[in-house]
């Protein structure tokens, strides 16, 4: 019977990851599912979901030329993995301001008190070493309204803080 | 007079270019008839174009008079519709019945101009902005076999390179 794992790769960046990891899951027979993989400050991270009758010792092995070869570290997590499920986020949150510690915790702490359940959160370092900028841009579910999340920033955030808070309207045609 | 079946992509029925309606007859009123039943068995669907249940004819339906504060003219149902210009870019996020469990970013403009034909043969000529501008633009692009998926934009950046907006195909 086929079970659904986490697969999560991390290594230091370089041309060939996502094709040499890919290749040798459909080798080894596996389903893919859902992924995110992207570049974080140098390193190169992949979250996949993939589906196999293999127990986890066996695909590990076939894994291993390749993340030995390309120096990757990699842990496997059985899932209770579904598909064809996506909810459909409402809302689109932008953060930015001058880097410093605490502003995902507050942000996030607000925002989940005013209902908000979180889908996607991406989040990135600009500016320069002597002013770093924070920028983050999440999607989710305004489980009580977009208004009460406006309501929990306005009330609890600094300043110095920017933040646009949009309404997905998704258009169904 | 029947609910239909949406087809579902990958069938290639979907990538037609859908052929001019030419005569204003019993057959195209219960094509319109169909379209209307089954846009509205749907879930929340604000338009639908005939390809999609399976005619190749340029015939749609939209409405988002299911958001009264936006700009719009109610239900409307257009023959052979035409978008005879087009003004700004605007990025919002679509789905299709065609396509499911799926959403997306697309690129689309803004206010449109749109000549079309109602189901007596009638031309009429409407101004349209935002949401309902889209609606067309998506059931437009039913018309000429394209969907959504053609026109994804990065799921993470709401912004944009103009550049990289393809214009649209000239209408036969
Ligand atoms: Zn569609």
């Amino acid at each position: 019977m086929a079970h659904w794992y986490m697969l999560t790769v991390v290594g230091a960046d370089r041309p060939g990851i996502v094709a040499r990891i890919s290749q040798c899951l459909y080798q080894a027979g596996c389903n893919l599912g859902e992924a995110s993989m992207i570049r974080l400050g140098g390193n190169f991270t992949i979250m996949l979901m993939i589906q196999t009758a293999q127990p986890r010792r066996q695909l590990e092995q076939a894994l291993r030329p390749v993340t030995e070869e390309l120096a990757l570290s990699l842990h496997l997590d059985p899932i209770e993995g579904h598909l064809h499920e996506h909810r459909q986020p409402d809302v689109r949150i932008t953060v930015f301001g001058a880097d410093r510690s605490g502003i995902v915790a507050q942000v996030s702490g607000a925002l989940a008190e005013a209902g908000l359940d979180i889908l996607e959160l991406e989040s990135s370092v600009a500016g320069s070493r002597q002013h770093p900028l924070y920028i983050m841009q999440l999607e989710g579910v305004a489980t009580r309204g977009i208004e009460a999340l406006r309501q929990a920033l306005a009330e609890e955030l600094p300043q110095d803080i920017d933040v646009r808070i949009e309404p997905i309207d998704t258009l169904v045609g | 007079m029947a609910i239909r079946d949406i087809l579902v992509y990958p069938d290639p029925r979907l990538k037609q270019v859908a052929e001019p309606v030419e005569r204003f007859d019993a057959e195209l009123r219960e094509l319109v008839h169909d379209l209307e039943q089954t846009m509205d068995a749907g879930p929340g669907a604000v338009g639908i174009a005939a390809p999609q249940i399976g005619s190749c004819r340029r015939v749609i339906i939209i409405d988002v008079s299911s958001r009264p504060k936006l700009k719009n003219h109610g239900r409307l149902y257009l023959v052979n519709p035409e978008i005879i210009h087009w003004e700004g870019l605007e990025t919002g996020r679509e789905g299709c019945l065609s396509v499911p469990d799926y959403t997306g970013n697309v690129v689309r403009a803004q206010r449109i101009r749109v000549s079309a034909l109602d189901p007596h043969g009638r031309p009429l000529e409407l101004d349209m902005e935002g949401f309902e501008a889209r609606a067309l633009q998506h059931e437009v692009d039913h018309l000429d076999g394209l969907l959504f998926l053609d026109r994804l934009v990065s799921r993470r950046h709401d912004l944009f390179k103009r550049k990289t907006y393809q214009a649209r195909k000239d209408k036969p």
